[in-house]
């Protein structure tokens, strides 16, 4: 039960009206950032932590994580995976311009649509 | 230098005088578990908080200097006139609002992060509470307490629930989550176990008041008990009693007293506008630790009437704050100092800050020639061996307070 308390209200809103110091919606998109921003931190002080527990326990070498050059089957792995993950965190960009086009040949509102076709038949 | 990256090295690097890691915070038995990305977050806050006092701070005094205060006297032919012009000129200027809104997210940040350890495991923390509390004459709650509208109106410092609210019975998920966040607000600058304020007090008196034997010292608005614990600490024959209206943080305060190993300690649920159930000259040394602040001017009034009441002769009431603002103190200081009143719900402060203190205590009883002002600072060497020469100022997060006070 203490999860879900967690979970609902670790970020409960203390009494008392927030103020925004940018627009509202800049600033919302910054919180979101900078949480974003907290937890890449995060998870860079436990990756710092497992490669010291790797060095301590003989597994891995001081600066062999710097010293690692991928093979060329290995960079075309990691190439991969670094030009899909752009295309998952730019999806917007890709969106707005298939937009510029889509909207010469007839993209309409679903909600323009949804009228359309709720038109009944002339009697 | 092309920049091309084969610069050659001639100076060795500087060595690392920043914050420590928050593990240096001592863990007692009523400390919640911390995972590690549990301290990676704190870690991260109390640097960001850092970062935004040492390297963006300075900016806003720069756009203050060069845009905003030009154009207060463009517009006004003549100089600012009040700390409450120079801010709202200020709101107006892109680097102050940039500040201001990560400022405002890292206070929001850091009470997330430290409610989500705190609530994660809110059952266990009570249990253990309760065991270790259970019977023990010490712990006084009044569930018939009303909460006075200083605490309920807004959540102080975003701390959502504020001191008092529960979310379960026996919680002590407030007091967790206080303990816990402590550090990233100060970046470690109160020490091992958070009570620089209680340690920086202690030193005072041991040095201003040597032959002082105090029999009872009341400590008001204890919340977790982590300035009065030194105090007990150096006067073991005391009878030390945290006086708060939260029963979250009174729990919390009690059981971690009593896993810290102190016995002369008690916690009680109690406004300090009206303590009946103590007779005149009760106690020896009444006082708060940045406590003042998060009142009203009613309820101040009637603290520093009833503390004369409670004072015997030969007592001292001492109170640790942040300055007061004085004409020495320029009005774009005050109005930096002045941003916890309007944006991290601290709503008496600004008011706090421009009364004549002095002008109360008389009001309240004591003799003008018995008033005490001195400064007084938190020692963090134990854990943070640059804090010596810390001279970051944080516009009222700094560890470095104004003692103010009188004798009976």
């Amino acid at each position: 039960m203490s999860i879900a308390l967690a979970l609902a209200k670790a970020g409960a809103k203390p009494a008392g009206k927030r103020p925004y110091f940018l627009d509202q919606e800049v600033e919302r998109v910054l919180a979101i950032a900078m949480a974003a921003v907290q937890e890449l931190a995060v998870a860079r002080e436990r990756i710092d932590t497992l490669e010291r527990l790797l060095q301590a326990k003989g597994v891995l070498a001081a600066g062999e994580i710097d010293a690692f050059a991928p093979t060329p089957e290995q960079a075309a792995e990691r190439g991969l995976w670094m030009q899909e993950y752009i295309a998952r965190v730019l999806r917007i960009v890709q969106q707005e311009g298939e937009a510029i086009t889509a909207g010469t040949h007839g993209d309409l509102y679903s909600e323009d649509v949804a009228v359309e076709l709720a038109a009944d038949a002339p009697v | 230098m092309d920049g091309s990256g084969d610069t050659p090295i001639t100076a060795a690097a500087p060595a690392y005088d920043g914050l420590p890691d928050s593990r240096v915070v001592g863990r007692h038995g009523m400390f919640p578990h911390t995972t590690h990305d549990d301290i990676a977050r704190i870690n991260f806050l109390a640097q960001l908080n850092r970062h935004l006092a040492t390297q963006v701070a300075p900016f806003v005094k720069t756009a203050w200097e060069t845009r905003a205060e030009p154009r207060v006297r463009a517009a006004e032919g003549r100089a600012p006139k009040d700390r409450h012009e120079v801010r709202k000129a200020l709101l107006g200027d892109p680097m102050f609002a940039t500040w201001s809104a990560l400022r405002r997210m890292t206070m929001e940040q850091r009470q997330q992060t430290g409610r989500w350890v705190a609530l994660r495991e809110a059952e266990t923390l009570a249990a253990r509470a309760k065991s270790l509390t259970e019977g023990d004459p010490g712990l006084s709650l009044d569930p018939t307490l009303p909460i006075p509208r200083y605490v309920s109106a807004v959540d102080h410092h975003c701390m959502a629930g504020s001191y008092h609210t529960e979310l379960i019975p026996g919680d002590v998920s407030a007091g967790a989550n206080y303990d816990v966040g402590m550090f990233i607000t100060t970046g470690g600058l109160l020490g091992r176990w958070s009570d620089g304020g209680g340690r920086a007090i202690v030193e005072w008196v041991k040095r201003e008041k040597p032959d002082f034997k105090p029999r009872r010292i009341l400590d008001i608005g204890a919340t977790l008990g982590h300035n009065l614990l030194p105090i007990a600490a150096a006067f073991p024959d005391a009878e030390v009693i945290g006086l708060d209206v939260g029963a979250p943080m009174l729990r919390y305060g009690m059981a971690r007293a009593k896993a810290l190993g102190l016995t002369n300690v008690r916690f009680i649920q109690a406004d300090a506008s009206s303590l009946p159930m103590f007779e005149d000259g009760a106690f020896d040394w009444i006082q708060t630790t940045m406590f003042l602040h998060e009142l009203s001017l009613t309820s101040m009034r009637a603290i520093f009437s009833e503390s004369h009441r409670l004072l015997a002769p030969g007592g001292v009431v001492l109170h640790v704050e942040q300055p007061q603002y004085t004409p020495d103190m320029s009005l774009y200081e005050q109005a930096m100092r002045d941003w916890d009143a309007f944006y991290n719900n601290e709503p008496f402060w600004s008011t706090l800050h421009e009364i004549d203190l002095d002008a109360r205590f008389i009001e309240a009883g004591f003799a003008a020639n018995k008033l005490i002002h001195d400064k007084v600072s938190a020692d963090a060497r134990d854990i943070f061996p640059a804090a010596a020469d810390d001279t970051v100022e944080d516009f009222g997060r700094k560890a470095a307070w104004r003692l103010v006070g009188a004798e009976k």
